[in-house]
């Protein structure tokens, strides 16, 4: 149980201001913790929810890492971020508790029938024409650099992307939620999800293939 | 002028994507790749679509922390200070 928790993730993450967060958290500065939790909670709820498919239940596995990372605070030696180190200990504990419950799946999984190509293949020449696979001009992507900024980032719009996140299947899901949503690094991600990096760049692909068309149907409608 | 044997054909390009934008192609791909781009407005599009669906995605905020989970943990926070006070 114990060793799920220990930092033994070997990217570098200590910077000054990390060092500083570390150190007022070992002294028991309210304000550093109440702002570490405002920013993490619910991302570490909602990664978990991937496992365990119940809000109450995720919300309690969040609540016991925050009681492990304070637990263990005192020993971790920064060899990773303290933002890798929490979701190491996040996912770790999200699939402990779903294997106890029988709803565990691995994430290498390949459960995703209809994903071998990013895009529609209606979209592209046939085999025979003079031009193969190559963009149809009725079907070519558009620029999107004419839309206004103010529409592209609008609610509707971040309201769609989260839609068509929650729509992936669990592995893509995880992966865009850490890689594009949490920012983490390929190498970050893959150590705590515990997948190879070419595994992860394959979920990575199909998930935002998937977001990407949810916008650009979204955006060709509207236009 | 297109060579079948060294060009990408788009349904290619949008399937390295990913492997191009993660710097995951070896030096030959990516010439392959940035050479076909080049010459090509729908993959140049679908490139930039795809960079501004990921910039996109990490724009997406999420609902705050509930009041009561904030407060619990607040507590926590306190139950753990007090033995290494």
């Amino acid at each position: 149980m114990r060793g799920s928790d220990v930092d033994t993730i070997s990217d570098p993450g200590s910077d000054s201001s990390e060092q500083h967060l570390i150190a007022a958290l070992r002294a028991g500065d309210d304000n550093a913790f109440r702002e570490l939790v405002e920013k993490h909670h619910n991302a570490l709820v909602r990664i978990a929810m991937i496992y365990v498919k119940d809000r109450a239940v995720a919300e309690e596995v969040a609540q016991e890492t925050w009681v492990a990372v304070l637990r263990g605070i005192e020993r971790f030696e920064g060899r990773s971020s303290l933002k890798t180190w929490l979701f190491t200990i996040l996912t770790n504990r999200a699939k402990t508790r779903a294997t106890r419950e029988g709803r565990y799946v691995p994430l290498d999984v390949d459960d995703d029938p209809d994903s071998d190509i990013g895009v529609s293949l209606d979209r592209f020449h046939p085999p025979g024409h003079d031009e193969a696979d190559h963009w149809s001009a009725a079907y070519m992507p558009q620029r999107w650099d004419n839309i206004p900024e103010k529409r592209m980032l609008s609610l509707e719009t971040m309201n769609l992307i989260m839609q068509a996140i929650a729509s992936l299947p669990d592995n893509q899901m995880q992966v865009i939620r850490l890689r594009d949503v949490e920012g983490f690094t390929s190498e970050e991600a893959c150590n705590i999800l515990n997948i190879s990096e070419t595994n992860q760049r394959v979920l990575l692909h199909r998930a935002r293939s998937r977001v990407r068309q949810a916008l650009e149907s979204y955006i060709v409608n509207r236009n | 002028m297109t060579n079948p044997n060294t060009d990408l054909t788009c349904i290619e390009l949008v399937e390295l994507i990913t492997d191009y934008l993660e710097g995951s192609l070896d030096s030959t791909e990516k010439v392959r790749f940035e050479t076909h781009l080049q010459g090509c407005e729908g993959c140049q599009n679908y490139l930039a679509q795809m960079q501004t669906t990921i910039s996109l995605t990490g724009k997406i905020t999420e609902d705050k922390i509930a009041p009561t989970a904030l407060e619990e943990l607040l507590k926590t926070f306190q139950d753990w200070k007090k033995p290494n006070r």
